[in-house]
């Protein structure tokens, strides 16, 4: 059974575009066919994080427009060769695409593949309420900041208005350090204001940005502790009871230094 | 010896992240709460019905809100009595 999973927020750069590059090449290292679609429309960016900005030749618009078939449309990846992009349009006009013609796409994508991955805008507007349209499961991601998790209740909301209740959590950009300092929620916490089962907490990581540099997902080196979180994540969601990771703990010395300003 | 440290340098102090928690729970009361004009209208009438057993009171300059606390939400009325009802 194939599933379709939006990944949404509703505050802005929390990470959802770089949540939908790891996850897809991570269940793609794992043999599993999948498609990502970009929603985010007028705003282009899931292709740069994978690296395949040189190859798009028709968007989402052309597809659901019916000027091609989805499969011309389709970018193959360069290194996963069961991952494909279906690129967003970059003009924002009146013909962007309605709810019901992302439930027919993703419908036909169904048939042949395991995982459809929608990348969705920011917001609460008509973007969202498409890019959640056909999805089975949500994965909501926030940050660790008051204003991120007010955001992600009200998305939670929104979901569950549209009866859309298969919701997971995902905590981006946590700082083990200000945690520890009780300077900045953690996992536990978001999860108990929020009432929603967390599927994986991620590190703010420098590798993030240089893997986005370079346009390959920080999970593919798989060495960093935001890849680990990813592939951890990867974990779950094809079924696997994995423990949350425990992020290093600063160590006696350094507290000591900051606690003498050093 | 903890304990006269702390005491030195200004007791216990709430971290940011207690804060952080704390103001959450509160504004998320509120965005669910997110009461329309219309309930709360429906809410004072039967408010008025209940009093009315016990008192009379005066309906013009009653006021009932949902009112936001440091760390709390609570529903404010404040109802001038003119009478109360005399019972045997
Ligand atoms: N775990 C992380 N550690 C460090 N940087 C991160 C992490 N996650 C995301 N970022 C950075 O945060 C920025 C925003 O990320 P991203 O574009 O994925 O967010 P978004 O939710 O898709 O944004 P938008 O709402 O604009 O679509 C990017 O520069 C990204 O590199
Ligand atoms: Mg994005």
């Amino acid at each position: 059974m194939s599933q379709v999973i939006v990944v949404t927020s509703g505050k802005g750069g929390v990470g959802k575009t770089t949540t939908t590059a790891n996850i897809g090449v991570g269940l793609a290292m794992r043999g599993k066919s999948v498609v990502l679609i970009d929603t985010d429309t007028g705003l282009r960016n899931l292709d740069l994080l994978l690296g395949l900005e040189n190859r798009i030749m028709y968007d989402l618009v052309d597809v659901t427009e019916g000027r091609v078939p989805y499969k011309k449309a389709l970018v193959r990846h360069k290194k996963f060769e069961t991952l494909f992009l279906l690129p967003t349009s970059q003009v924002k006009d009146k013909s962007s695409i309605n709810p019901a013609q992302l439930i027919v796409l993703c419908n036909e994508l169904r048939k042949e593949y395991d995982y459809i991955i929608i990348d969705c805008p920011a917001g609460i507007e008509q973007g969202f309420q498409t890019a959640i349209a056909a999805a089975d499961t949500a994965l909501v991601v926030t940050m660790p900041e008051i204003s991120a998790v007010r955001d992600a209740d009200k998305i939670i909301g929104e979901l569950g208005r549209a009866d859309k209740d298969n919701i997971k959590l995902i905590v981006n950009r946590i700082r083990p350090q200000m945690v520890e300092k009780g300077d900045m929620l953690d996992m536990n916490d978001i999860n108990d204001i929020l009432s929603i089962s967390c599927i994986g907490q991620v590190p703010d990581d420098e590798m993030v940005v240089t893997a986005t540099n370079k346009g390959e997902p920080v999970i593919v080196s798989g060495s960093s502790l935001a890849g680990k979180a990813y592939t951890n994540i990867v974990g779950r969601i094809c079924g696997e009871e994995i423990p949350f990771m425990e992020f290093p703990k600063e160590g006696f010395f350094a507290r000591l230094k900051r606690a003498f300003g050093m | 010896m903890l304990n006269i440290l702390k005491s030195l340098f200004g007791g216990e102090k709430q971290s940011s992240r207690d804060i952080a928690r704390d103001r959450l729970k509160v504004v998320l009361i509120h965005d669910h709460a997110n009461i329309t004009p219309e309930v709360m209208e429906h809410l004072r009438e039967d408010i008025i019905q209940v009093i009315s057993k016990y008192m009379i009171i005066d309906k013009n300059d009653m006021q009932v809100a949902l009112e936001n606390d440091e760390n709390s939400v609570a529903l404010v009325a404040n109802i001038p009595v003119r009478k109360m009802k005399h019972f045997r």
